[in-house]
């Protein structure tokens, strides 16, 4: 047995575990229901996206994963917040990836990330451009069109038929990541509101101990999430 | 002027799986040894503590605990005619950073290689000729047989703490094991994990085939383990977040569960963090090294650290670019065969069936990142390759390992990709599938290989390496075949819905989705020095002190994830020079 000095006994650690201590029953004091009311999506002020953006991550959100039927929307999982405040993070300043040049912005998709632009950029230089698009289509920005146009126009958007310059081609590639992100991800990020998406899918979260339940064969697990800070659900 | 540290015995440049293993067993020759490590220093406690480990975003998405491609990267392209690119961000493979490696963050799957893939080359000509060989492929045979690395396979196995049902002990056939495996000295350390859902089908579907399914091999306890190190095991719990992930509980082999605090309590041994070598120096003479140099993250400056012995343990890309720009070796001429480093570089062909079942429950966030079982019944020794028209083979698994829903939501095609359509799939078919994965062997060709980059440079104003690769024919059809078998297996099971996934002739190499970090090749072992870098006991033709570890020794991928074999072949790399070099140092071949 090898204990380092200065760090809990590895020792202690596996004798706690083996009496059967539930560790996903530590730390979990408020329910979800109870925390902090947080300020509504209209009154965010997002720390990256300007005003016009974050109308558009809004409406663009809501149709990725709309309200309507079972389970959460884009919206009531608070995934514009999520995206407004990873764009003005380490993920929106392409922190952790190699961006030296030559950029070859128009390479087959294959081969990667390759423009100039971290992902912050892309969504600054891209919603104008996709904006400037749906004008032209539909003589209105996107926030202002019809669902079913909006609709139609992120189709277009997907397709790659809106014509953006080389540079912000993966744009609804990393929208529609970052909102599924937005929507799963745990909720210290800002999105995943309550939980409610993994409520939905039936999803445990931060559970992670289920030494009993391998071998229950095709019986739905019972509990509900718990989070990082140890909400539940 | 570079500032120069006390001259040490060893040096180890990376401290993950390999470095850790050279660390401990040259400890115990009285070595005066420092290992030096790239990224950060990392234990179970504080590092990997419940509740903070788990979380998906953070580790699973954003890749927090892997090589950040800003601190270093390659460039590919898939043949030689086109512009090699940065790998910018990641995708296709993750390599480590930090104590432990990708040891920490691996999913455990813990194989040793059929007796026949280390000979391949010659069991392919007694059986059907040299010349059913395609045109370009390199296939060799490993200077080491399956009998000289069974006693390390052993070792390796009863350090990282696997769990498994042995199927061939001495040469006498298990029930319930692996019957084609290579024979074994010893059971496993532990006994297998538990059955899930998804397995007990898979299991069942292939007994009714007339196959033979066996538990996965798994560096996950199943049980109190303590290992020949005196480090101690507790059991999984199926946390679910394993892959990518460093275990909360001491229940995943690694290097911090299976070597390191008892590697750190050794007085003979010291490690430095955020010290990142830079090269590796060479005598006048250029048959020995004198050491390397590092650069000192913490203290911003370059530093040199003498030492007798090298042991590059850094992974395979990152080992094949220091020798490269060490020059320790020639670089590989794919045209004239000329030259040695940057050879072989070979990866895996994977391919897999998912299938949805709507009135059953998978609970696909009970797993773990080896979990599973296989069958071998498509693997190298049981194809015939002449009939076939490919050289290879792979393992099929199925096991629960990963219920994340950022990354892990197997839809039915034809679902939304997004909209109501979507959000009504993910609440209809979460935690209703399942899926069978078939994992193969991917040979070795002259077109694919590694060198420098001719544009592109890192932080320190050295070339990247350049990875030239692409899928061939032999492989894809390989995967075809697989395919062609899955599918009737599959639906033996009577899915709603069933769709596969396997690459076709023709697929190019896509850097984006996640594949394997199973690089292989590029400082291979030879049975002389014109055909590879390193002799059979991964020592440099170049430079007698320099030994360098990993997959990069493989001549071809096998048909399973590499960690066994890399594991066994660093035990018989330390044992050759902890028995044959120390005493008497020279070229051991
Ligand atoms: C997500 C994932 C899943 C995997 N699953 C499996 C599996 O199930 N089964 C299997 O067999 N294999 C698996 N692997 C592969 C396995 O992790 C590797 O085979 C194994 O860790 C290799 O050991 P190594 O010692 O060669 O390298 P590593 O364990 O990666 O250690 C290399 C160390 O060297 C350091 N380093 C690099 N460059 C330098 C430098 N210039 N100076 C100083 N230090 C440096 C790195 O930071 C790292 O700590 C997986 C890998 C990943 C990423
Ligand atoms: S699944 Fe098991 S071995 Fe893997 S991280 Fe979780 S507890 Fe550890």
């Amino acid at each position: 047995m090898t204990d380092i000095p200065g760090l809990p006994s590895r020792r202690s650690f596996l004798k706690a575990s083996a009496a059967g201590m539930a560790l996903s029953g530590l730390a979990l004091p408020a329910s979800a229901q109870n925390a902090p009311a947080p300020v509504p999506l209209d009154q965010y002020q997002p720390d990256y996206l300007t005003a016009d953006e974050w109308a558009f991550v809004m409406a663009a959100t809501a149709r990725l994963i709309p309200s309507e039927g079972d389970g959460p929307g884009a919206l009531e999982a608070r995934v514009p917040v999520f995206i407004d405040l990873q764009l003005a993070g380490d993920y929106g300043t392409a922190d952790d990836w190699y961006m030296e040049g030559p950029h070859d912005a128009n390479a087959e998709p294959a081969r990667g990330w390759q423009t100039p632009l971290n992902p912050a950029e892309v969504y600054r230089q891209a919603i104008p451009a996709f904006n400037a698009w749906c004008e032209e289509t539909y003589q209105a920005e996107f926030a202002a069109l019809e669902p079913a146009q909006q609709d139609e126009a992120l189709t277009a958007l997907q397709k790659g038929e809106v014509g953006l310059p080389a540079e912000v081609r993966d744009f609804f590639t990393i929208l529609l990541a970052n909102t599924k992100e937005g929507y799963f991800a745990d909720p210290q990020y800002g999105g995943n509101f309550e939980m409610q998406s993994w409520v939905y899918i039936g999803f445990p979260g931060a559970r992670a101990a289920f030494r009993e339940w391998p071998t229950r064969h095709n019986v739905k697990y019972p509990l509900g999430p718990v989070s990082i800070s140890g909400e539940r659900a | 002027m570079a500032r120069q540290e006390k001259k040490k015995d060893v040096v180890i440049v990376g401290l993950g799986w390999t470095g850790s293993i050279a660390g401990i067993e040259l400890c115990r020759e009285g070595l005066e040894i420092v290992a030096l490590e790239r990224g950060h220093d990392q234990s179970t406690v504080p590092n990997f503590e419940y509740p903070q480990q788990i979380d998906e975003l953070k580790y699973g998405v954003r890749l927090k605990m892997m090589q950040k491609p800003s601190q270093q990267t390659v460039t590919v392209r898939r043949n030689d005619g086109e512009t090699a690119l940065p790998y910018r961000s990641l995708g296709s493979f993750l390599p480590g950073n930090g104590v432990g490696g990708a040891g920490t963050h691996w999913n455990g799957l813990n194989w040793r290689p059929q007796p026949e893939e280390l000979r391949l080359r010659s069991y392919v000509a007694e059986n059907w000729g040299e010349e059913i060989i395609p045109e370009g492929m390199n296939l060799g045979d490993y200077p080491v047989s399956y009998d000289e690395m069974e006693p390390f396979f052993t070792h390796f196995e009863k350090v990282a703490g696997i769990s498994g049902k042995a199927g061939n002990l001495n040469g006498e056939i298990q029930e319930g094991g692996n019957p084609f495996e290579g024979w074994r000295s010893e059971d496993y350390p532990m006994p297998p994990t538990a059955t899930t859902y998804d397995s007990s089908k898979f299991q069942e579907a292939c007994l009714a085939a007339g196959y033979h399914p066996f538990p996965a091999p798994a560096g996950i306890a199943s049980t109190a383990y303590t290992n020949p190190y005196g480090m101690q095991m507790g059991p999984c719990n199926f946390c679910g977040f394993c892959e990518r992930y460093g275990c909360y509980q001491y229940s995943k082999s690694s290097p911090q569960t299976a070597i390191l605090d008892a590697l750190k309590m050794q007085p003979n041994f010291s490690y430095r963090t955020e010290s990142e070598v830079l090269r590796v120096e060479l005598a006048e003479d250029g048959k020995t090294a004198t050491g390397v140099t590092y650069w000192d993250h913490k203290a911003g400056e370059e530093v040199f650290q003498p030492a007798d012995i090298v042991i590059l343990s850094s992974y395979q890309l990152n080992n094949v670019h220091l020798m490269l720009l060490s020059g320790l070796g020639e670089a590989y001429n794919p045209l004239t065969g000329m030259g040695t480093l940057g050879k072989n570089y070979a990866y895996q062909m994977n391919g897999g069936v998912s299938m949805f079942f709507k009135d059953e429950n998978f609970n696909p966030f009970v797993g773990h990142g080896a979990n599973g079982m296989c069958i071998d019944d498509f693997s190298i020794n049981q194809n015939d390759f002449g009939a076939l028209g490919f050289i290879g083979g792979s393992y099929w698994r199925s096991g629960t390992f990963n219920g994340q829903p950022i990354r892990n939501m197997p839809l039915p095609k034809g679902t939304p990709s997004w909209g109501a359509g979507w959000k009504e799939g993910i609440g209809e078919w979460y935690g209703h599938a399942m899926s069978i994965g078939s994992h193969g062997s991917h040979m070795s060709y002259a077109n694919n290989h590694l060198d420098l980059d001719p544009t592109y440079k890192d932080k320190h104003g050295r070339p990247l390496m350049r990875m030239t690769f692409n899928w061939q024919d032999n492989d894809l059809k390989m995967n075809q075949y697989m395919k062609s078998q899955m599918e009737p297996l599959a639906a033996s099971l009577n899915p709603d819905v069933m769709q596969s996934g396997f690459k076709g002739l023709g697929a190019q190499y896509d850097v984006r989705p996640y594949q394997t970090t199973h690089n292989t090749g590029g400082h291979i072992m030879s049975a002389n020095p014109t055909q590879g870098a390193v002799n059979k006991f991964s020592q440099t033709w170049k430079a007698h002190n320099v030994f360098a570890m990993g997959a990069g020794n493989f001549v071809q991928n096998t048909q399973y994830n590499p960690t066994g074999l890399v594991g066994g072949l660093a035990y018989h790399t330390v044992n050759a020079i902890r028995t044959q070099y120390l005493s008497n140092p020279r070229p051991l071949v």
